[in-house]
């Protein structure tokens, strides 16, 4: 079994669709901790010790967020700034969340042939997850591949609702160890680890 | 001591509606048949502690239901009125109508002259407002669609009963002699003008009433509540209800009629609320008393000689009603839990039936002894009532509730959302900028003040104001407390709002409370009242000017603005300790040496935390040092 920490960090939640199926369907666990950083902290007064306690009592920590401006919302940059200090996540004598595991998940408007080198956003997701990846390995966290989706001002009511399902079966198997290293290796998306078969797909 | 004392008099109806009231509420059989029980026991048939001044005390308590008719049109906004015109003309003209032609069919084919029947089916089409009203709202179903039929129809009949008495005269048959019952001296006075003049006065009067309703009573209401009076405001409403009341008597109109209509043109103002919380408990009290002396004036000695005869009357009667209305409840789309409840509600007949039938008696319209069984028969059905109500209660709806639960729940829960969520209790600057913020982003408020310049101003510029002590519970009922979700209390006085707060907390333990505090003091009263929302009203802007200092002295902007917001969660933090250690010193420490110990402990305590902001992820001196070590090595 693992802990799961969901860092949730949305501006406008009351204008949300995707996000807010998303948050539905995690399901209700003593086992998965749903943290809402900009209900928690209106005014980015993020309070630091209890951040750091949030982290330790966990193994894995998603990042959810909407993806902009290629990267994170606001607070999230905040939470790293502050949360993840010199001395405690990394640098002499910092390996206070040594072993535990980061990941992102994101929506983004931008389809997943656009995050290509044809494609107008040129880099591929995971190129722009490269600043968290790296913080990650700073800290000596594994950085495991993103949940995604993609094209979400385009996608029909039904298909966020697959997605949501997508999630929230994602997320059992986190808690309950069952994917392996080799399964995290093969693929690019967590979302490739639970696929929706093309044809109940509008 | 004399039987017949005043105090001798009071202390026995007091005691009866103290003994039989609670009593009757226990068993659940509503407020109202305890107070007849009550009459029946001190009555000339039980105790004998009054006997035949039973009659003469119905003609004082009166008065009570004309209060309850001034409070009636004070809750009748005219736009509720207009809502309700469909229900009032149709449902009430109609149940009036056709409850009067079927009663007065059914006398005049028992052999009755035409004129007597016909003065019968009117009176006794009315139903009792006072019981009703005061029924329905004690098992507080006045909002639901049948408390609001049958409101129209008591309301429909209330206004008839005008033109009904301007019409019995007509029917004054020549071989009945009228009865020698004093009649008004003013009456005597407005007859012996000539018709035209009366006309004139008549409309003059109703035109006073309106005009100086508007224009008139308002600022003399701002002058009383200047004077910061309570009992000034209670005489004056007093004084409204009773000159009115004399002013209709002494042109030949109903005094019911003139306070129904000056409720109605007050019922806009901003003084309403305070006017029903001072009136209701007149108002309550005499309605006790008029149903005590409905219960004292029942006539066993008639009904015992002629039981079949007066029982049989009474639930024809009564049936008759029940079924009439039933149909037009069909007509009217009430559904049928609703229709059961609005029928048999309305089934009984009023105490207009008494005045009415008083009436037709001095008038020569109806022979005496068909107007005394009359009579036990309006009590009998009037003490059947409360009864009706709790057979249907506890046997007829909930077999119908089983059959038609699903449509109910939907119906209420509109009811409620008629009252505003939020009540903001003074409305200076504390308090309107709350309620500015609120309606910016369309949260509806019910605002209570009681500085009465503020009210008017505020109204004037469109504000839904009312002048009122929200320390008060009738006030905060009447402005919805028992609905609302939260009342943010922004009074100035510190003593009051320790007032509201005991009072919401015994009366209204679901309200949220969110509560302005002045000073330390206050803050710590509140605490220990059991207070969370606690806004001290001076911290933020104090620590919002700190800031600019900062800045001003050249400190960064960001800097300056986290350190206010720590220093403020610390200060909160601090409060909250130093109210748990306030308990244990009070006793011995007077108030002032008090105040100089806690801010010297405040102080103290600063000067162990001097460094506000200590936010090590933005700060470098481990990274320098750690560099350092690497080079070293």
């Amino acid at each position: 079994m693992a802990k799961v920490l969901i860092l949730f960090a949305h501006p406008a939640m009351e204008k949300s669709r995707v996000h807010k199926r998303l948050v539905e369907h995690i399901p209700r666990s003593a086992d998965i901790r749903f943290h809402d950083l900009y209900e928690r902290y209106p005014d980015f007064d993020i309070d630091v010790p209890y951040e750091q306690r949030l982290l330790l009592q966990h193994d894995v920590v998603i990042f959810q967020h909407p993806f902009y401006w290629y990267s994170s919302p606001a607070i999230i940059k905040q939470w790293q700034d502050l949360v993840l200090e010199h001395g405690w996540a990394y640098g002499t004598g910092g390996r206070a969340i040594a072993g535990k595991k980061f990941m992102h998940a994101i929506s983004t408007g931008g389809s997943k042939n656009s995050y290509t080198e044809e494609g107008r956003n040129k880099y591929s997701l995971a190129d722009y997850m490269l600043p968290f990846q790296q913080t990650a390995y700073l800290c000596d966290v594994e950085y495991l591949p993103p949940f995604v989706i993609h094209g979400t001002h385009r996608l029909p009511e039904t298909d966020m609702d697959l997605h949501a399902l997508q999630y929230e079966q994602m997320l059992l198997a986190l808690v309950q160890d069952r994917i392996s290293k080799p399964e995290i290796e093969s693929c690019i998306y967590m979302n490739d680890l639970v696929p929706i078969p093309n044809a109940i797909q509008s | 001591m004399d039987n017949n004392s005043i105090l001798f008099q009071a202390m026995v109806y007091l005691a009866a509606a103290v003994v039989m009231v609670p009593l009757a509420k226990r068993l659940g059989l509503g407020s109202v048949l305890g107070y007849l029980l009550a009459g029946i026991l001190i009555g000339p048939t039980v105790l004998q502690f009054i006997g035949t001044e039973g009659q003469d005390l119905m003609h004082s308590a009166e008065f009570g239901v004309v209060m309850m008719l001034f409070l009636i049109g004070l809750e009748l906004e005219p736009a509720l009125l207009w809502k309700l015109r469909k229900a009032i003309l149709g449902l009430g003209g109609l149940q009036v109508l056709i409850t009067s032609i079927i009663i007065s069919g059914i006398a005049y084919f028992l052999d009755l002259p035409w004129q007597s029947s016909l003065a019968i089916g009117m009176a006794l089409a009315l139903s009792s407002t006072a019981l009703v009203l005061q029924t329905l709202a004690e098992k507080g179903i006045n909002r639901t669609t049948a408390g609001r039929s049958a409101f129209a129809v008591l309301l429909f009949q209330d206004i008839a009963v005008i033109p009904m008495l301007a019409f019995f005269p007509l029917l004054a048959i020549a071989g009945l002699t009228p009865a020698d019952v004093n009649v008004n001296e003013a009456e005597g006075w407005i007859e012996s003008q000539s018709g035209w003049m009366r006309a004139l006065i008549v409309s003059g009067a109703i035109g006073f009433i309106i005009i100086g309703g508007r224009y008139l009573i308002p600022p003399i209401f701002r002058l009383v509540a200047a004077t910061q009076l309570r009992e000034m405001f209670t005489a004056t409403a007093l004084l409204l209800v009773v000159g009115i009341a004399v002013l209709m008597s002494s042109v030949g109109l109903s005094p019911a009629l003139g306070t129904f209509l000056s409720g109605v043109v007050l019922a806009n103002s901003e003084y309403k609320h305070e006017l029903e919380s001072d009136i209701e408990p007149f108002k309550g009290l005499l309605l006790g008393l008029f149903f005590i002396a409905v219960g004292a004036s029942i006539n066993f000695e008639l009904i015992m000689n002629q039981p079949l005869l007066i029982f049989g009357l009474v639930l024809a009667l009564m049936f008759v009603k029940a079924v009439v209305l039933l149909v037009l409840g069909k007509i009217f789309k009430l559904l049928v839990d609703q229709n059961i409840i609005f029928s048999s509600s309305l089934s009984q007949v009023g105490e207009f039936a008494f005045v009415l039938l008083s009436f037709s008696l001095t008038e020569g319209i109806v022979e005496r002894g068909y107007v005394e069984i009359l009579m036990a028969v309006v009590a009998i059905s009037m003490a059947l009532t409360p009864i009706a109500f709790f057979l249907n209660e506890k046997i007829v709806l909930p077999f119908i509730d089983k059959r038609l639960s699903s449509n109910k729940t939907e119906k209420e829960a509109d009811a409620v959302n008629e009252k505003n969520p939020v009540i903001i209790a003074g409305f200076g600057h504390f308090g309107n900028t709350i309620g500015r913020f609120l309606r910016a982003h369309g949260v509806r408020t019910t605002v209570l003040d009681i500085d009465s310049n503020r009210v008017e101003f505020l109204r004037k510029m469109g504000f839904k104001v009312y002048y009122g002590d929200a320390s008060r519970y009738d006030i905060l009922l009447a402005a919805g407390a028992a609905e609302a979700k939260m009342i943010i209390i922004a009074v100035d006085d510190p003593e009051k709002r320790l007032q509201m707060i005991e009072t919401i907390k015994k009366h209204f333990p679901d309200l949220q409370m969110l509560v302005r505090s002045s000073t330390r003091e206050d803050t710590y009263d509140q605490m220990n009242a059991g207070i969370l929302h606690i806004y001290r009203e001076t911290i933020d802007t104090s620590l919002r000017m700190g800031v600019d200092a900062m800045k001003i002295l050249g400190h960064r902007a960001y800097t300056a603005q986290r350190a206010a917001r720590t220093f403020f969660r610390y200060d909160e933090q601090k409060l909250k300790d130093l109210s748990k250690l306030r308990d244990n010193e009070k006793e011995y420490i007077n108030q002032a040496r008090e105040y100089i110990e806690e801010l010297e402990e405040i102080i103290k305590a600063d000067t162990k935390q001097l460094h506000l902001v200590k936010d090590l992820g933005w700060d470098e001196d481990s990274l320098i040092a750690d560099e350092k070590v690497k080079k070293d090595e």
